[in-house]
């Protein structure tokens, strides 16, 4: 925490200078990222994302095959696997998954499972509540926020479009 | 058979533009994760997606787009009925997925602690 205060007394207090300065680092540290192998990366998004969703189905069938309805069937499939994720991510095998196979663990809901479990893991200190309850929702809040807000508009927009 | 192809071409191909979303632009992931979650919404407003998933079912309805498109057609098929199902249709059809997470991420956050990267 000190040192955090160190280094800003030393900052220049320009506005301006300091976005050059952002900049320059900008380009400066750009020299030395390195370059995504795209194609790489997105075979590797592709055989894995492609895989979880091969898997679902399969996972699907059986369900339906026991006698559950379609319906249930798709809901189970979804909660084995947010629960699947979040164990992983609990046991701390799940970054090394998403290490291999990028968007293609991230992308399908176990992307989302994860990154519900993952912050509230890493601020365990703070508390139960504060800690754990909010930080659950540090990087799924902005998904459920987007997603519940355009189906309630999408939903209002539907219901005055049936009234004429 | 042919839905297995289905489902895997259609599910890989949506998470291959998830990951040149995240290479190719400078947006984090959880930026990438809203936009695929709208995108789904607002795709399935528009009825666009429910021909995807016709085809190629888990393929379409795991990845997040996925989530959108479920909460889209649950606010659709509530604003059938009235105003109130139409705002609450949403969260319900996908009531099942979101308490799940919230439930067991909660036990799973307080069972397990913290560990470095393998």
């Amino acid at each position: 925490m000190k040192q955090d205060k160190r280094n800003h007394a030393g900052a220049p207090d320009d506005p301006k200078m300091k976005k050059e300065i952002a900049k320059a680092y900008e380009n400066y540290s750009s020299q030395f990222t390195p370059k995504p192998r795209y194609f790489m990366n997105a075979a590797r998004a592709f055989m894995s994302g492609g895989s979880i969703c091969a898997a679902s189905l399969w996972l699907e069938e059986c369900f339906i095959g026991w006698g559950f309805s379609d319906k249930t069937a798709a809901v189970c499939v979804v909660m084995i696997l947010i629960m699947a994720a979040q164990l992983l991510t609990g046991l701390g095998l799940f970054d090394s998954i998403a290490k291999f196979a990028g968007a293609g663990v991230v992308v399908p809901i176990t992307g989302f499972a994860n990154s519900m479990v993952a912050p509230a893991i890493e601020y365990k200190k703070e508390g139960i509540v504060l800690g754990v309850g909010a930080k659950l929702f540090s990087l799924a809040g902005p998904v459920l926020v987007c997603g519940i807000t355009s189906s309630m508009v999408i939903g209002i927009v539907y219901w005055i479009m049936g009234l004429f | 058979m042919m839905t297995y192809l289905y489902a895997f071409l259609i599910g890989g191909g949506i998470c291959v533009i998830g990951q040149i979303l995240m290479d190719a632009t400078k947006l984090t992931a959880p930026r990438v994760l809203v936009i695929l979650v709208t995108a789904g919404a607002l795709l399935q407003a528009f009825h666009l997606y429910e021909p995807l998933v016709n085809l190629a079912q888990t393929g379409a309805r795991v990845p997040l787009p996925g989530f959108g498109y479920s909460l889209a057609k649950g606010a659709m098929e509530g604003a059938k009925e009235n105003l109130l199902e139409a705002v609450t249709g949403g969260i319900k059809a996908a009531a099942g997925g979101i308490t799940v997470a919230i439930g067991w991420g909660y036990l799973i956050a307080l069972v397990f602690n913290p560990k470095s990267v393998r």
